[in-house]
């Protein structure tokens, strides 16, 4: 299985070529890509520079422009995608449809993956974006046990990439209006979840409090460990209790899961996490790449210190799991 | 770049990362003027050999970010856009846009990419006040433009430039392993 | 350009599980109600509650068809699940008019007449085309578009009909984890139908106190009721040819009195906002998404 792994920055970028990546998918530094964070993403040069490095060294280059196009500013996503094809992008990660019609019909030639943002979680949506854009690969939502995603592959007609490790949707990914119900920015319209601009954090009688356009999201005792103010894992009062709603501030790790995943056809691991640090980068694929080749036995030592370094510094494998529902 | 060794010392660290007292006596008793003269000349320098922390940063270099190593009675408060550095005792600091408070050696390891601020974070041993979108900013264009403090900085020691470098390179590897 | 007063009620599929005798008495009155046009229906969020209505829905569709009424069957907004990939393609494969929810849906109607759910995502002119070149007639635009962005979308899209939820929570996310059974201790694959005990969703407060979202089995909503009440005049001119209403637990049929009069001229939206919150009082009201603000927000007249 190739090991897909995050470039929110150029030289993060160049650690995941070094430790190991199959492939990076990385993004513009706008609104036409999932991640859109102050200070992170490629300028259209950066861009081309670490398409021809990753292509040195053997790597391929994957484009996010995993957004869906605002209406009447369709040009700036259109323009992306010329742009990174023009820089020679391995394939384009696309969640909207018009963009798919686009892209096949404008660049035939480009290879196009359907995000995970799509939301396409069966096996007869996957094939409709198959033979309506000649997709050639599908990011499945993280709704799926691994039973399911093996009784999926055999069905459709394209390569199937999923999450392995990191941040872990727990809503239907594309789906999601949380954030903008919130703060009226999306993860499908700005590319942001939660985002940065509405977080604060305040001290109150020695919790930490993080809030969300003045909401408290979660309270978090003097050395508990944090996570994002993520709305979907926020510790909220819901049916006579206080407690996560959701889901707790955790990622997701699926190397437990290894050999049932490559049993099941799936072509490539993603490793979640552009909005993260360089050190990260190097850290996680240079550690999943060495539990890739391990034994079943042996995995295990490989990823344990990685939880540290996770949201509420704990793991789980979510969906993957039925017991997870 | 050794980054997963340094990474998981950090997070490993049973007590804070103390700095000898000594040095935590000498800094605290150091007149206010000198150290600002030192950090001066010592940001200009780093400043100068990574032009392209401004270019991510946009329009968030016009914001002002504290800086507040814990153990020591120092607060830094850098403008990106002047550029400037200003040193005050924690008592005397103003207030400012965003703010990180933490262990110096761990924001010395941030300012270099070395560690994972998220997970510091997550961890508890940083924690962060203000305009986080600026915050974030930050964190990203310093993640990306490399900064390498010994090297940066070995040409301030002018003929003693690769002893100095390689005496610095060897004070930051003890400290973060925690030893220092 | 539409005529303000040729916007069309429509009645949107019930989100919450309800018991089946009082979601067919339900429709039984909509069918009777002059103010509906139009009838979506059908178990949008989870595949488990169908048995709940499915005894009473050839009925209903039958009544409200006889009545009138414009019916169609919604989809399932997210199918994972072999017997939901099943039933999705029974209901497109049957004679109603059917709502795709998700794409399976698309493909399974792409080439007979159909219409599209809130839960597609439809962001811009280019997509509302293409879905109408494989055959949809009818838009339902997910909640967080602005009047803006609908605008441009319906003037991407000629000869389509536009709806927006002019009434009633929103749906804000979906996810495979039942955080309705999972508040109440079960899991989703043994959940026993706890999400019935709260016919209007489950309350989700901050640990200060605010009020914040709902929860409805595996669906997360918004606290706030959407009220369009106040944009009835501009949603005709941007082209919107259906409002509709997402039913709450309450008179469902007296609110559509109330758009339908606002629609007609005989109430001011004022007037009809003060008489709504005699009919429904439990939750604020918000129209923010139409705004461009967040969606909790309330933009005053």
């Amino acid at each position: 299985m190739e090991l897909i792994c995050p470039a929110g920055t150029p030289a993060a970028y160049r650690e995941a070529v070094q430790a190991g990546a199959d492939a990076i998918y990385c993004g513009f530094r706008d609104e036409t890509n999932a991640r859109n964070f102050p200070g992170l993403n490629f300028t259209r040069d950066e861009m081309k520079a670490a398409i021809a490095f990753g292509r040195s060294r053997g790597v391929d280059t994957y484009v996010a422009l995993n957004t869906f196009m605002r209406a009447g500013a369709e040009d700036i996503w259109y323009r992306a995608a010329d742009d990174a094809a023009a820089a020679g992008a391995t394939a384009l990660i696309l969640a909207d449809m018009a963009l798919m019609d686009y892209v096949a019909t404008k660049h035939p030639d480009q290879r196009l993956h359907v995000s995970v943002q799509a939301s396409a979680s069966n096996a007869v949506a996957v094939n409709f974006l198959v033979e309506s854009f000649g997709a050639k690969r599908l990011v499945l939502p993280r709704v799926l046990t691994v039973a399911e995603i093996a009784a999926l592959a055999r069905k459709v007609s394209c390569e199937l990439e999923v999450f392995a490790f990191g941040g872990l949707c727990v809503m239907a990914e594309g789906r999601c209006s949380l954030s903008s119900y919130v703060t009226g920015k999306s993860p499908n319209m700005q590319g942001v979840c939660s985002p940065a601009s509405h977080v604060r954090y305040r001290e109150d009688g020695g919790d930490m409090v993080s809030e969300l356009g003045g909401f408290t999201i979660n309270r978090f005792g003097k050395n508990e460990p944090a996570g994002y103010p993520t709305l979907c894992k926020g510790r909220f009062h819901i049916a006579d209790s206080d407690a996560y709603a959701f889901e707790d501030p955790v990622s997701l790790d699926v190397m437990d899961h290894l050999d049932a995943l490559r049993a099941a056809g799936v072509k490539a691991l993603k490793i979640e996490g552009r909005q993260r640090g360089k050190a990260y980068v190097a850290e996680v694929v240079s550690s999943l790449r060495r539990a890739l080749s391990a034994s079943p036995q042996a995995r295990p030592a490989h990823v344990a210190q990685l939880r540290k370094l996770s949201e509420g510094q704990q793991t789980t494998s979510g969906a993957y799991e039925k017991k997870w529902r | 770049m050794k980054l997963d060794r340094t990474g998981e010392d950090l997070l490993n660290q049973k007590r804070p990362m103390d700095i000898p007292r000594p040095l935590v006596f000498a800094v605290n008793t150091t007149p206010l003027p000198i150290v600002q003269k030192i950090v001066d000349a010592v940001f200009r320098r780093a400043l100068r050999q990574h032009p392209n922390l401004f270019d991510r940063l946009g329009s968030y270099a016009e914001k002002r970010f504290g800086f507040s190593p814990t153990g020591l009675d120092l607060a830094f408060e850098i403008h990106p856009a002047t550029p400037s550095i200003s040193v005050y005792r924690k008592r005397q600091a103003p207030d400012t846009d965003a703010a990180v408070t933490g262990p110096l050696v761990m924001l010395l390891a941030l300012l270099e990419g070395r560690i994972d601020g998220d997970a510091m974070f997550f961890s508890r041993s940083l924690s962060v006040t203000g305009d986080m979108e600026a915050m974030l900013a930050l964190r990203n264009a310093l993640d990306d433009c490399g900064f390498d403090l010994p090297k940066d900085l070995a040409g301030l020691a002018g003929p003693f430039a690769v002893p100095f470098q390689e005496l610095a390179n060897r004070v930051r590897s003890r400290a973060l392993e925690g030893l220092a | 350009m539409t005529d303000e007063a040729a916007l069309k009620i429509t009645m949107g599929p019930v989100p919450y599980l309800w018991a089946g005798e009082k979601w067919r008495d339900f429709y039984y009155r909509v069918a009777d109600s002059e103010d509906v046009d139009a009838v979506t229906l059908g178990e949008v969020v989870c595949s488990k509650r169908d048995h709940f209505i499915k005894p009473y829905l050839d009925e209903v569709v039958r009544r409200l068809t006889d009545a009138g009424k414009d019916v169609a069957v919604a989809s399932l907004a997210l199918v994972t699940l072999e017997r939901e990939a099943i039933a999705t393609r029974r209901l497109a494969a049957g004679q109603a008019m059917v709502e795709a929810n998700d794409l399976s849906a698309l493909r399974l109607l792409a080439g007979k007449p159909h219409r599209i759910g809130p839960f597609v995502n439809v962001y811009n002119g280019a997509t509302a085309a293409l879905l109408a070149r494989k055959g949809a007639t009818r838009i339902c635009i997910g909640p967080e578009l602005s009047a803006i962005s609908i605008g441009s979308i319906i003037a991407g899209a000629p000869g389509v009909e536009f709806e927006v939820i002019a009434f009633g929570r929103l749906p804000l996310a979906i996810s495979a984890r039942c955080a309705h059974a999972r508040a109440k201790g079960n899991t989703k694959d043994n959940c026993k139908f706890v999400c019935g005990e709260e016919p209007d969703g489950l309350d989700v407060d901050t640990l200060d106190g605010q009020s914040f979202l709902t929860v409805n089995g595996v669906q997360t909503m918004s606290r706030h009721c959407q009220v369009l009440l106040n944009d009835l005049g501009g949603l005709a001119r941007l082209g919107v040819t259906h409002l509709r209403l997402s039913p709450q637990d309450c008179d469902m049929v007296a609110v559509a009195r109330l758009y339908a009069e606002v629609r007609d001229g005989a109430l001011s939206a004022q007037e009809a906002i003060a008489a709504l919150r005699n009919l429904y009082s439990a939750a604020p009201y918000a129209n923010g998404f139409l705004h461009g603000q967040p969606g909790m927000n309330w933009v005053a007249a």
